[in-house]
């Protein structure tokens, strides 16, 4: 392949990696003849865009369809207090294209799903994983297996990361290291479980630089290795990735060669599916409204006493999801329950297993403290 | 003989917030049956009702994953680290 020349304006910019013999001229001709996907423009694409985009690769691509929120902004240095309430893509691209006019910033104002992930990747030569869920990973995963593609992988978890380059070609893929998904509601997302702002930060910048040494060639890549960050105790450690022999995708006889229903294979009901949905949830202002009538019922907040610190709904009693089970002889079984959390997964959670255990009146208040601040008590705050 | 298991974030509230625990054992599997044995409510976290390792609870011995050693019987030695790698999906959305 012919590498495209360096124009003027882009020999002053890219100065200082063109006096780098690990770059050199011919490095940043690589840079811009490069084609990096970014899948989600987070906490992690935020210093991935910006570093990429930076770094001049000649085509940026970002799949994303959610718009800024206000707490999205102690994490996802892309965006400012002004692109609250604007899509993601397109606030991103303002601010990358700010960042280096020389490139080409491609938006797919798209959620990536089975039918349309293969044909965006083939258009591109690097994938940057830096979304939020289980699905969509496993789907980035298999789509890169089968497109050839190198999945610069990334994930955060409260004060805890991950890297590593998922190259099914070079070694192992995602599903050696985790050939199934834990259930749904065992892991907590950072909605429900927090996550320290510099974190992602940290980890999407290392992604970036793994990206730039795939491009360039450069270096020990972060293939068949797995980088563990844990940013409490400020230690970085490492652990050997093997192929797996019979990985169901990237071995030399997969059995799967094609994308798969990536929810169910997570485990998520398709919600239509979900049963006596009107039964098992309660809305808020119904609840308001039991609360005016005087109507005796217990009000159980599961998330954790961090939370209940910020902002609670009067009355509520607070037994943390993870306690529940060991705390339920606190809970009075003949009366009306209605569980809360943040938006509510957790209390979804919580009443499914509370109806297990026999409390068949448990019911889960939709979308949580959020909801119920946002439409009955503009008292308690928005977090 | 003392094993040191590193303990994830998700997994901490089950070990009172701790991130290394002490154990003993001659094997993967009774090192990680001692972590269950002191700190109970992490079993059903590691182990389906089978008594078998969950299947996205991934163990490494050192750098090395059991799999691809003798999985819980694996022997260990004193200051030999096991950790606990969990799946996280999180991006920071």
């Amino acid at each position: 392949m012919t590498l495209p020349q360096l124009g003027p304006e882009e020999i002053r910019r890219y100065s200082r990696h063109l006096i780098m013999p690990e770059v050199g001229t011919e490095g940043q001709r690589r840079l811009k003849a490069a084609r990096v996907l970014m899948i989600g423009g987070g906490g992690l694409g935020s210093p991935i865009g910006l570093y990429l985009a930076a770094a001049g690769v000649g085509t940026l691509g970002l799949v994303e369809f959610d718009t800024v929120d206000e707490s999205n902004l102690h994490r996802q240095v892309l965006y400012g207090r002004s692109d609250v309430g604007r899509p993601k893509l397109d606030a991103a691209m303002d601010r990358l294209g700010e960042v280096n006019p020389l490139i080409q910033l491609v938006p797919h104002n798209t959620r990536l799903d089975s039918g349309n992930a293969l044909k965006l990747f083939e258009g591109y030569d690097i994938v940057v994983d830096g979304t939020d869920n289980f699905p969509t990973r496993y789907l980035v995963n298999d789509a890169c297996v089968l497109t050839g593609k190198p999945n610069v992988y990334g994930s955060i978890f409260r004060f805890e990361g991950q890297v590593s380059i998922f190259w099914g070609a070079q070694g192992p893929c995602y599903r050696c290291l985790f050939p199934e998904p834990p259930p749904p509601g065992l892991v907590p997302s950072c909605a429900e479980g927090g996550v320290l702002g510099v974190l992602p930060g940290i980890i999407g910048s290392l992604q970036a630089n793994e990206v730039i040494k795939l491009i360039l060639g450069a270096g020990d890549p972060l293939i068949g290795r797995l980088l563990l960050f844990d940013a409490l105790r400020l230690r970085f450690r490492e652990l050997k990735l093997k192929k797996d022999p019979n990985c169901p995708i990237c071995s030399a006889h997969p059995t799967q060669t094609g994308l798969i229903d990536y929810e169910q294979f997570c485990g998520i009901a398709p919600e239509a599916e979900e049963p006596e949905e009107a039964d098992f949830d309660i809305q808020v202002d119904e609840l308001a409204r039991w609360r005016d009538q005087g109507r005796d019922f217990t009000l159980l907040d599961v998330r954790n006493p961090m939370e209940y610190e910020i902002a609670r709904i009067e009355g509520a009693k607070l037994i943390p999801l993870h306690e529940l089970r060991d705390r339920l002889n606190e809970i009075d079984t003949a009366a009306d329950l209605v569980v809360h959390c943040h938006h509510g997964p957790r209390s979804a959670q919580a009443v499914g297993f509370l109806r297990q255990m026999g409390f068949a009146r448990a019911r889960n208040l939709a979308g949580g403290i959020a909801a119920w601040s946002r439409e009955i008590d503009p008292e308690v705050p928005q977090y | 003989m003392s094993i040191t298991i590193h303990i994830p974030t998700p997994l901490r509230r089950f070990t009172a917030e701790n991130g290394e625990v002490e154990v003993e054992g001659q094997t993967v599997g009774e090192a990680l049956k001692d972590l269950t044995r002191r700190h109970p409510s992490l079993e059903r976290h590691l182990y389906n009702d089978q008594g078998a390792l969950r299947s996205f609870v991934n163990v490494f011995l050192n750098d090395e994953d059991v799999r691809h050693l003798e999985r819980d019987g694996t022997a260990v030695k004193a200051g030999d680290t096991l950790s606990i790698i969990p799946s996280i999906a999180g991006g920071g959305r």
